[in-house]
């Protein structure tokens, strides 16, 4: 009797822990803990002057220095690197969800002619090789007046940051039951209108989450948007590779530069960790 | 069942011009260079499928397809084993849960540039922690070493990724209902028994798509051997993609550039599809099923 009062209560409290065995939680802390390790070097290096690191190694830093952080936030080529990649980075993530959503809704509800095609060569965009792209990128950006502009960097990013919202929102938009739309309908809402007022605040968690990852791979990505630009549009992943200078690599500053491009996702990620384990139970990113 | 409706078309209509824009126009101008030889903009003559018959007898494009394959292949026997592990011990609940997932999902935030520079400072051997530690027990040095840089760059692979392979298997096995576990544990099932029977045909569609993003991703790898090792030592990194881009801007040799990349957006547009292929027969067979 004992016993299935046990395992009663075991079906009602999901929290109980079982199969994990008392020690797996430590394990895992340890894994990430060393998984930071070269992260916590990059931190390190970026408050030693350049000088000590490379006179000698040592772990434990005998003397720290923020000329690095100093530097990044007072000279205008690091700055403007990161505002520039903040901003395309931005861009790109609304216009990206803003063309994804109706997309994704037609995806979801209807079937058209040609729909499954399309949705898998959607799909193979974002498994392309941005290799591929550069040249006729950097040929076709010149020709439109679209080269060195973040809004052109924006724009190309969409090459794989449209096809990716549109599968995410896709898989969150079929979580919810069609019923919705026809009591809507049923209620004379226009679809715009439905849409708009009832749909959008119903998937909040996912444009979130679309939106999240948007950015990061608008963030992340270095080929294309060092290609597309020079000096104006330039962004921060490109003006780390100009660290090395005929007095070798500046490695304080290389440093610094690493830790700061780190913070916006890890901000980022934070906003939407509630959501993110909803996005990817849906297996779609 | 769907309605159906072919005026969903209008819905669909930014996104296809976007994508157009971004994506059919220029591979229509990279498959326009690929059967031309241009000598600059007045003057090119059309060569037809030259290219496309030097890059396929091309030795050094030929290895640098196969060292991405292999690249690709030991990326994923490492990533998927190591993700699942990880998953299955990351705790499952409350304030820890949210701090686990922020702490294992940091690697993918980073640019890719800066998770080069990270691992290039920290595998150095004159200033890296890891790199003084290694060529103190046995020689370690990336930049002479075809091995040494062969395994550094797979490390920094499985550094970046595997974090993914975990958030998906995660979340793969929160959707797994309690109702199971609880009869597994009925039948005193061991923990191995459980994974195997439980939780791995549960975890079957997320670990395709797991497989396929991993491989792919893989597949393509460009921006960390680019900052860490440049390709080298020798040529032991210079994967599809580096070599792909030395030819594009670095030679500016267009046609043999256009070729090469019509065939690499072949090769992996194939993949893809055979991967797209398994995964929505899969989830047909399910459908049949719950029928």
């Amino acid at each position: 009797m004992k016993k299935s009062e046990d395992l009663i209560k075991g079906a009602f409290s999901p929290q109980k822990k079982k199969a994990s065995l008392p020690w797996s939680g430590l394990v895992f802390w340890l894994v990430i803990a060393l998984w930071m390790v070269p992260v916590a070097w990059l931190i390190l290096m970026s408050v030693r002057p350049s000088v000590d690191i490379l006179s000698g190694f040592e772990i434990i830093p005998h003397r720290f220095t923020f000329d690095g952080y100093r530097d990044f936030i007072l000279k205008e080529m690091w700055y403007k690197a990161y505002l520039n990649s903040l901003t395309y980075s931005t861009l790109n993530t609304i216009f990206s969800v803003t063309l994804a959503l109706p997309a994704a809704y037609a995806f979801s509800r209807f079937s058209f002619a040609g729909d499954k095609h399309l949705f898998f060569w959607l799909l193979t965009n974002r498994m392309a090789p941005a290799a591929v792209f550069l040249l006729p990128f950097y040929n076709m950006y010149n020709a439109v007046g679209l080269f060195d502009k973040t809004l052109g960097v924006a724009i190309a990013h969409m090459l794989f940051n449209v096809p990716l919202a549109v599968w995410i929102l896709e898989g969150f938009i079929s979580g919810i039951p069609r019923q919705v739309d026809e009591t809507a309908a049923i209620d004379g809402y226009s679809l715009p209108k439905f849409f708009v007022k009832i749909f959008l605040p119903m998937i909040r968690s996912g444009i979130g989450v679309t939106a999240f990852f948007c950015f990061m791979f608008s963030w992340v990505e270095l080929l294309i948007a060092r290609t597309i630009t020079s000096t104006d549009a330039k962004p921060i992943s490109a003006a780390m590779t100009r660290t090395v200078s005929s007095s070798g690599t500046d490695w304080t500053l290389l440093s610094t530069a690493g830790v700061m491009t780190i913070i916006p996702g890890v901000l980022a990620i934070w906003f939407v960790r509630k959501y993110i384990a909803k996005g990817f139970a849906l297996g779609r990113v | 069942m769907k309605t159906r409706n072919n005026k969903a078309w209008f819905l669909v209509l930014p996104v296809i011009l976007v994508v157009a824009f971004t994506a059919l126009l220029p591979l229509m101008t990279v498959a326009n260079y690929a059967i031309q030889d241009v000598f600059n903009p007045q003057s090119r003559i059309f060569v037809g499928m030259k290219w496309f018959y030097q890059i396929t007898n091309d030795q050094l494009i030929i290895s640098a397809f196969k060292r991405s394959f292999q690249f690709s292949i030991q990326a994923l026997l490492i990533q998927i084993p190591l993700g699942i592990a990880i998953a299955r011990i990351m705790p499952k609940s409350g304030w820890r849960a949210s701090a686990a997932l922020v702490a294992v999902s940091v690697p993918l935030i980073i640019p890719w540039n800066v998770i080069g520079s990270t691992w290039l400072i920290f595998s150095r051997s004159d200033i890296g922690l890891g790199g003084f530690l290694l060529n103190k027990l046995f020689n370690f040095d990336f930049t002479s070493d075809p091995k040494d840089g062969w395994g550094l760059i797979l490390t920094v692979d499985v550094w970046h990724w595997t974090p993914l392979v975990v958030l998906l298997v995660y979340a793969g096995l929160r959707s797994i209902p309690q109702a199971y576990y609880q009869a597994a544990a009925i039948d005193g099932a061991s923990s191995f028994a459980i994974f195997r029977y439980v939780e791995l045909p549960k975890l079957r569609r997320v670990l395709l798509i797991a497989v396929l993003l991993r491989f792919m991703d893989s597949f393509m790898i460009y921006t960390e051997p680019f900052v860490i090792t440049g390709g080298g030592p020798g040529d032991a990194t210079t994967f599809a993609s580096i070599l792909l881009t030395n030819i594009a801007v670095g030679q500016f040799d267009v046609g043999r550039a256009g070729a090469y990349s019509l065939i690499f957006f072949i090769v992996i547009q194939i993949m893809s599809f055979l991967f797209y292929t398994v995964l929505t027969l899969q989830d047909r067979e399910e459908v049949t099923k719950t029928k």
